[in-house]
């Protein structure tokens, strides 16, 4: 049974014409050439280094990682497969889901890389400024083009953010790496104000959008929100302004201390008003026909998005209501991992890339193999990388989610537990990364297992659990409820606990450490004892995060260094 | 050392402005900080200024139409000022003279330097003018609008280079 038809375009991510393709060719050739001077020593290691890391290409622990950008979360199920491709015949048959939307391969050999970019550039995809100080992969909400809420489908607009950034010529050797986030509706799913600049679109006149703009937030070493420059930037201004920030942050940001070189910190060591009159100030000197953005642009990029053709639902509600009635399990998968679309009939799926037991983001190419599959058959071809490591198929008609379920189940994708504690985030820790203090892995797993019974996530309800292997803070412990944060403790792997952080449109917050760090085995009692503390004092349909603001830390600390 | 201009490798007649001593005769470079002592120097040859990455080129605003060129320095490939500050010579101020930079620059960095404006890069002795005209000829397209005012590509932002 397919709901699919074939569209003459990709559906959900912009098509990439002769012109891109060429584009995307000359850049494997040009970073061919750059791995070859390097080796003739023409390029020092010093000076390889950002060119690598602007095609992806870090140097981690054991072996190269090789980050894939996939631009605000949307994939093909035919790039899907190259991954898979790619998975099996360069790596050791898996890849990592990150929290930017994109994939990491973490055992490629530098030799192949250029071979590996070529691989993906034959199906419309690179690594280009993945990494390096310049502006990274654009995210935006996974549920883009099919939530009830949605203004605008914000992908249209990161992919403008995506053309006009890449390599660009002004931009590309930043103080520090750039990071931006644009959201199509009210509710914010990007975490728009833990980016260097988050973009929140609201409805303007004409039919023409305007955009909220928030400037230097960022997680890391030291956790910020995001200060609002704009509250309604029109649509036509939106390369110009950006342009404004990144050149006062090019020219003022500082460089001295990689760990004070985020926009964040010139935004604070300035003062936001200061910034934003020095913004408004560059805003108003340039050249601002060269950089409007007219309605005839934006709709010509519209126009390479395929949309899909939603056949008529039918009866499809009623027949799944009768599933979920028959199939327990079903039901539950139901309620926590599909989402209501605007189309009726029709709902998006969360795939689960957090079993039990398992670690967080990675996915077999057999795994990334069925879900082309899948997304083939029941969502148009076309999937989304969520920046919580989970997958999305967008669009799928309600009648057909028992059989795509069955489908997850049999592959080890079918966990229920969307938004719940065991739904971890974490980023690669000890076990790949060279920065890291402690593995974060390892700890993930034992909670993801601690708490695996259905029925006891179900009983916690929405918690939101994020580790970091160290203060660089890839795994956003600061915006998780419940943050863990690997440390050195003399010598040995401990870990800090936090509370209370979130990233949602209700109040970002940042997390606040409780008190000193445990080893692996006293964190993972510690929060089950925090879990169990919420649940005795919660208030009836209070959830965990709500229970922490109107408690404070006091008796969840308590909790936590009870003696056992 | 030698100039890269428009893919030819030209000698360098410019004198840059030796620390501590007068100033020569002839086409001379001075540092912001000897700006004053270079416009009011008794001497037929022209003018130039060199500027650090951390040098405000807004402080160039009353007195660029005097100048015939602009030096960029990278102290190291890496810190990006210096394509600021091309950009905002021929942007908001409309220099119309030569930009050229210097210092560490990589090859690969050429084609962004030329897209803000810059007009010539100061080559270290015995580089190879091959490696930096390939990659002036590495790309045939460009995403967004730039200085050189290239023609469109097709649709969007998309320019046409070379």
């Amino acid at each position: 049974m397919s709901h699919s038809p074939s569209s003459p375009l990709p559906v959900g991510h912009y098509a990439y014409d002769d012109v891109d393709r060429t584009f995307l060719k000359q850049r494997v050739a040009q970073f061919r050439d750059q791995v070859e001077r390097r080796l003739s020593g023409a390029l020092t290691e010093e000076e390889f280094k950002p060119l690598r890391l602007m095609n992806g290409l870090y140097l981690q622990l054991h072996a190269y990682m090789l980050r894939i950008a996939i631009p605000y979360g949307v994939i093909s199920a035919r790039q899907m497969r190259t991954l898979a491709h790619i998975a099996r015949t360069y790596d050791r048959d898996y890849g990592h889901f990150t929290t930017r939307q994109n994939i990491q391969f973490n055992w490629i050999k530098l030799e192949q890389a250029p071979e590996i970019l070529n691989v993906l550039a034959d199906a419309d995809m690179h690594a280009i400024q993945t990494s390096g100080n310049c502006i990274r992969n654009v995210t935006a909400d996974q549920f883009a083009g099919a939530a009830v809420d949605e203004v605008l489908d914000p992908r249209v607009y990161a992919e403008i953010l995506r053309q006009w950034s890449t390599l660009h010529p002004e931009f590309t050797f930043l103080p520090r790496k750039f990071k931006i986030a644009v959201s199509g509706s009210r509710q914010d799913r990007v975490a728009a104000r833990f980016h260097d600049i988050g973009l929140i679109a609201h409805a303007g006149e004409n039919g023409r959008p305007v955009f909220e703009v928030l400037v230097g937030g960022g997680l890391g070493r030291t956790p910020a929100v995001g200060v609002r420059l704009r509250d309604d930037l029109p649509e036509e201004d939106l390369i110009a302004y950006l342009e404004a920030i990144l050149r006062v942050y090019n020219a003022h940001g500082r460089r001295d201390n990689i760990y004070k070189a985020r926009i964040k910190i010139l935004v604070q060591a300035l003062g936001a008003e200061e910034f934003l009159s020095q913004v408004n100030a560059e805003f108003a000197a340039m050249d601002r026909a060269r950089y409007r953005l007219p309605e005839a642009v934006v709709e010509a990029i519209r126009a390479r998005f395929g949309a899909p053709v939603f056949a008529p639902a039918g009866d499809a509600e009623a027949k799944l209501a009768a599933q979920r009635k028959a199939d327990r399990a079903f039901d539950a998968w139901v309620s926590t991992n599909s989402h209501p679309h605007k189309q009726p009939g029709y709902a998006s799926v969360t795939v689960s890339c957090k079993p039990a037991g398992g670690i967080p983001g990675d996915v077999t190419s057999a795994q990334m193999d069925l879900l082309a599959d899948l997304a083939e058959q029941y969502s148009f071809g076309e999937l989304r990388i969520t920046h919580l490591q989970n997958v999305v198929l967008g669009h799928v008609r309600q009648d057909a989610l028992y059989e795509v379920w069955q489908a997850l189940e049999k592959n080890g994708l079918g966990t229920a537990n969307i938004g719940f504690v065991t739904d971890i985030v974490a980023c690669p820790g000890l076990d790949y990364c060279s920065l890291a203090n402690a593995r974060a892995i390892p700890i993930a797993q034992k909670l993801s297992a601690r708490f695996a019974n259905p029925d006891l996530q179900r009983e916690i309800g929405p918690l939101r659990l994020n580790i970091s292997g160290c203060i660089n803070a890839c795994g956003h412990h600061h915006a998780g409820h419940i943050g863990i944060l690997g440390v050195d403790k003399r010598g040995e792997e401990a870990f800090q606990i936090t509370l209370g952080g979130s990233s949602g449109d209700k109040g970002a917050s940042i997390g606040q450490i409780l008190g000193s760090a445990m080893s692996e085995e006293e964190t993972v009692d510690a929060i089950a004892r925090i879990i169990d503390t919420y649940l005795a004092r919660r208030t009836a349909g209070e959830q965990f995060i709500e229970t922490c603001r109107r408690l404070g830390t006091a008796p969840f600390k308590d909790a936590a260094y009870a003696p056992a | 050392m030698p100039l890269l201009e428009n893919g030819q490798i030209l000698p360098d007649t410019w004198q840059v402005a030796a620390e501590g001593e007068p100033l020569p005769a002839g086409d001379v470079l001075v540092p912001l900080a000897r700006l004053s002592e270079g416009l009011g120097r008794n001497s037929e040859g022209r003018l130039g200024v060199v500027l650090t990455s951390s040098d405000e080129v807004e402080d160039l605003r009353d007195v660029l139409p005097r100048l015939d060129v602009v030096l960029l320095t990278f102290p190291v490939f890496r810190d990006g000022r210096p394509f600021t500050q091309a950009r905002t010579l021929r942007e908001h101020l409309q220099f119309k003279g030569a930009i050229r930079a210097g210092g560490h620059i990589l090859p690969d960095q050429y084609e962004f330097l030329l897209r803000c404006g810059v007009t010539a890069v100061v080559l270290p002795e015995g580089a190879d003018p091959a490696v930096w005209q390939k990659a002036h000829e590495a790309f045939t397209v460009a995403y967004q609008p730039s200085i050189l005012a290239e023609p469109a590509e097709g649709f969007a932002f998309r320019r046409r280079l070379l």
